[in-house]
């Protein structure tokens, strides 16, 4: 097993990942303080350029994740059935992410709607309504 | 032909398929029960990282990770305060993570060449990339307790909705402005007896102020920076409120908007931030520690020479290396989620 080129391969494998995944990273962090503005001041103020370094360190991490299962975990060299088993189910993953945030947007809407009526001002000069006086009794009242 | 033949029939009669003494999946039954151990854990943190999206999504502000991570430990040392350096310490330590990935990668490639030492010098070194993993989560975790005041339920983070500018200790405006969308740290108010020397003297506020400054100096990072108010006491004052649990809540004045002339107060970050975040890493953090103790546990096994008798090609190195890189591979997400977006 001690075969000289085959260890030159494994040597080559052990550099080409650590070497990936170190530079993909630095991307990443590089395009997340360009989307903050940290290297261009003034960009944060456009979305698509927000948007559009989400999406790219999006596919990176995902490249990321890719790497370090097929070739680190050697998924790549795994039974078919195997990876199928495993692979497949992280599916069902896709539909828990667009429900979820799906809800989580609906939630804003409503804490965003709840607090402009809250703020609205409201016209005292106006005549008086009818259930203008009923207000809540609170702790004070009765002391 | 003969053996040609012989393949040909295993395919195709499923009684032979039946009769047992196959592996479909060609691996151990420890390697398939990691990979499945693993999956069911995937599923785990992908239940709380997207827990942690739907309430982002759900809050018209978050605490944006360039402001609340920006410290590290060599910014407190070498290079003076009030040096941000969004992002860099978190980049060290997924390197320190990806580090050890990569050694242990090495330490399974001695394990099929049958190395005893090769294979217990790598996994001594992913050990040591493991645990400066946790050494550096320690300190972050101690500088975001201790020095920021974040806790499971009170986030200190928070984030103007409105442009506008603060007011003074007397209540008029000041010229300190900031814009919608800025972030800030509510800071607290000194704990080292520096308030009550001083606290008879309200008519003396800005020298109060000056004095209480020198004995802030340490702590403050935010952007609120110089701001010490002359009281310390909790209650409402004209330029601020002071919160139960001490914490500074700056009052300013709205400046464009609908509500363009109205006061406010600096309110605290979404609540739900602190408890993700520390439930989040820490669980992370947790996988990292038991990993470490795994790992030690079968490196003095394969220095034993315990593997080198199975003679599997150190199978179970193999196994915890699954187990390693799997958590490797969780940070990626928890560092996309947390750190990056």
């Amino acid at each position: 097993m001690s075969d000289p080129e085959v260890t030159k391969n494994q040597l080559r494998r052990f550099i080409k990942g650590l070497v990936l995944l170190a530079v993909v990273t630095l991307i990443e962090v590089f395009f997340s303080l360009l989307g903050k503005g940290h290297i261009i001041s003034g960009a944060e103020d456009y979305k698509w350029l927000i948007i559009l370094t989400a999406v790219i360190i999006l596919v990176l991490s995902v490249y990321k994740a890719y790497f370090i299962i097929y070739e680190f975990m050697h998924m790549k060299y795994e039974a078919p059935g195997l990876s199928k088993t495993v692979l497949l189910p992280m599916f069902l993953l896709v539909w828990a992410i667009i429900a979820f945030f799906w809800e989580g947007n609906d939630w804003n809407k409503r804490r965003t709607l709840i607090k402009n009526k809250n703020n609205e001002q409201i016209d005292d000069s106006s005549q008086k309504q009818m259930g203008m006086d009923v207000r809540i009794l609170k702790e004070e009242d009765f002391q | 032909m003969a053996t040609e033949a012989a393949v040909h029939h295993d395919v195709e009669n499923d009684e032979d398929s039946w009769d047992g003494g196959k592996q479909p999946f060609k691996v151990s039954y420890g390697k398939l029960m990691m990979w499945y151990f693993l999956l069911s854990d995937a599923f785990t943190f992908s239940g709380f990282l997207i827990a942690y999206g739907a309430l982002r999504f759900s809050m018209p502000t978050w605490p944006v990770p360039d402001f609340v991570f920006k410290t590290a430990p060599f910014n407190n040392v070498g290079l003076g305060h009030g040096v941000d350096l969004p992002l860099i310490f978190v980049t060290f330590m997924s390197f320190l993570l990806i580090i050890s990935s990569v050694t242990m990668v090495r330490a399974v490639q001695e394990g099929h060449r049958e190395n005893k030492n090769g294979v217990v010098f790598w996994m001594l070194l992913t050990v040591f990339g493991g645990i400066g993993f946790l050494g550096c989560q320690a300190w972050e975790w101690t500088n975001l307790i201790g020095t920021e005041h974040m806790t499971v339920t009170t986030n200190p983070f928070g984030t103007h909705e409105y442009s506008g500018a603060y007011l003074n200790e007397d209540g008029s405006v000041s010229d300190e402005t900031f814009d919608a969308g800025d972030s800030y740290l509510l800071h607290k108010v000194a704990s080292h007896g520096h308030g009550d020397e001083h606290g008879g003297h309200d008519a003396h506020g800005a020298d109060d102020g000056h004095g209480a400054s020198d004995s802030h100096a340490d702590e403050d990072h935010g952007e609120s920076h110089g701001f010490v108010p002359s009281e310390t006491a909790a209650g409402d004052y004209a330029g601020y409120e002071i919160s139960e649990k001490g914490y500074i809540q700056r009052k300013f004045r709205i400046l464009d908007g609908d509500m363009a002339g109205q006061t406010e107060t600096q309110a605290f970050g979404p609540k739900a931030f602190g408890g993700l975040f520390f439930f989040i890493t820490g669980f992370h953090g947790f996988h990292v520690l038991s990993g470490v103790v795994f790992l030690i546990i079968i490196m003095l096994n394969s220095a034993s020479g315990l593997y080198e008798k199975r003679k599997n090609g150190y199978e179970m190195v193999e196994k915890i290396g699954l187990y390693w890189h799997f958590v490797d591979l969780v940070w990626v997400f928890v560092f996309l989620v947390f750190y990056l977006l």
